[in-house]
């Protein structure tokens, strides 16, 4: 029902302060973060906002460094927008809007310089960990990036070292090693409809705004930022959006602890 | 060589706890969570559709197309690679083979009833509890379907016959894998593939502890479809 609303009963009711579901314009829906859902993952978690619900799992394995940062460990983030989650969603591989989501996620922890890539080295120049994290999709009912920022870094928190024996992983031998991580990235996608801000979009108004912004950031600090949508936005716009983003994350966070 | 206790101390005949539920994908049409220990299958089904390229589309029958996938995180071992290899298309092909097997094709002509099969966690049966799954889900649509189907393995490991292996069962040195799939009423076995040396009689025998082992696999199918309209019930406060 939700999903076949048009721009101008949205617009109304953005006019009268109020969302299409009966949030005020700044408020996100329930979000819920749920660990350990996949036992064979070295960490893993469900991340919900209201019914949009994604999957995050961390899998490691044994590489060789990169020869221009031979004392890192690296780490990659892909996303799967899955057929299950959405009927406009093809199976096959990963179209122009999963490639975005998993880059955006990715530059939001990676930016963020929360994993201690250096931590990640086994022996310089020979052996290093690459961190895997996989984001499944379930149930798309819009805002599929700032969920699966935080599915990413609840399942981040959540990993445990498997045991190395000598060259290979034993992955049924998890050690308590978990990997480090010194900040907490959280990403918020601001909207523009009209002249209006909301956050936490749902799919219909994914499809009608005008302009987002996905802000990720630290504890009082930027670390990406992706503009998205067809319209330019001003300095002034940008400014009041980063500002949101922000205040947000620090709320988002909290459901972290 | 004598395989006296199982690794998770089930008896021979004894099936790994099962959680079943329907409508967890709220997108879908139809949508069910399979669980039986620790392997575990998301189902969901959309459409009837139309079916593109429209060569494809027969004015007298619909068909099921079925996409099989382990998440890249859910296997105990490495990641597992995205996107479809040799195995996971032949899981498919065998999955809709016996789903089509169960449901009315003539009634959606043109058409096509799309399942996506997806594992968060796996320990052996992969392909069965994605069966179990797909079946609630294709109820849970409404497909018009002339029964139930669900999905067991059964084996041998060293000198014992047993139902449901798991991981460890699976990949032991004298072990036979034979996942089947049955249908509810008529007991017919529409999915049999087998790896292994087996005689004709043990073979008889597994089929007979297969279809002994589906039923309680029917019971908690039957249970999330009818809990899930229970608590559609309880919300309208009837």
């Amino acid at each position: 029902m939700v999903n076949k609303m048009d721009r101008a009963d949205i617009l109304k009711s953005l006019n009268e302060n109020l969302r299409i579901d009966g949030r005020k314009l700044l408020d996100t829906r329930k979000i819920e973060v749920e660990y350990s859902i996949s036992k064979n993952a070295e960490g893993s978690a469900r991340v919900k906002f209201g019914g949009t619900e994604v999957l995050a799992g961390v899998k490691l394995s044994v590489g060789t460094p990169y020869s221009d940062r031979p004392d890192e460990g690296s780490m990659m983030v892909e996303a799967e927008l899955s057929p299950m989650s959405n009927p406009e969603f093809e199976a096959g591989p990963p179209d122009i809007q999963a490639v975005e989501l998993a880059r955006v996620v990715d530059r939001g922890i990676r930016e963020s310089k929360a994993i201690d890539v250096k931590k990640l080295c086994i022996k310089e120049g020979e052996k290093c960990w690459l961190v895997c994290i996989d984001i499944v999709t379930i149930n798309d009912e819009g805002n599929l990036i700032d969920a699966s920022s935080l599915a990413a870094l609840a399942a981040l928190k959540n990993a445990v070292f498997p045991k190395l024996d000598g060259e290979n992983v034993d992955y049924k031998s998890k050690t308590t090693k978990k990997i480090p991580l010194s900040k907490e990235p959280i990403s918020v996608t601001v909207c523009k409809i009209g002249n209006h801000f909301i956050i936490d979009p749902l799919t219909a108004e994914e499809k009608i705004i005008d302009a987002r912004l996905t802000i990720a950031s630290t504890e009082g600090k930027l670390c990406s930022l992706q503009k998205g949508g067809d319209t330019p936005i001003s300095i002034e716009d940008i400014d009041k959006m980063v500002e949101i983003g922000m205040k947000t994350a620090d709320e988002i966070r909290k459901v972290l602890e | 060589m004598t395989y006296s206790k199982r690794t998770d101390g089930r008896k021979f005949e004894e099936l790994r706890p099962i959680e079943a539920k329907a409508g967890v994908i709220p997108r879908a049409d139809g949508s069910a969570w399979f669980k039986m220990g620790n392997t575990a299958a998301y189902a969901a089904v959309y459409g009837p559709r139309s079916l593109y390229p429209k060569f494809m589309q027969n004015p007298k029958v619909g068909i099921i197309r079925v996409n099989y996938s382990m998440m890249p995180f859910s296997s105990a071992g490495e990641r597992v690679r995205p996107g479809p290899n040799r195995r996971s298309k032949e899981i498919s092909m065998v999955i809709e083979k016996a789903l089509a097997s169960v449901v009315n094709l003539e009634e959606f002509p043109n058409s096509v009833v799309d399942v996506f099969i997806a594992l968060p966690q796996t320990d052996a049966g992969t392909r069965c509890a994605g069966i179990c799954a797909a079946s609630i889900a294709l109820a849970d649509a409404g497909i018009p379907m002339k029964d139930m189907i669900a999905a067991l393995s059964v084996g041998r490991v060293a000198d014992k016959l047993l139902v449901d292996l798991n991981y460890d069962e699976d990949s032991h040195e004298d072990g036979v894998d034979i996942p089947v799939a049955i249908v509810q009423r008529s007991g017919h076995v529409a999915l049999l593939q087998m790896d292994g040396l087996l005689t004709r009689e043990q073979l008889k025998t597994l089929l007979g502890m297969a279809q002994e082992g589906v039923k309680k696999i029917f019971e908690e199918q039957k249970k999330a479809l009818k809990n899930k309209y229970k608590a559609i019930e309880e919300e309208n406060g009837e």
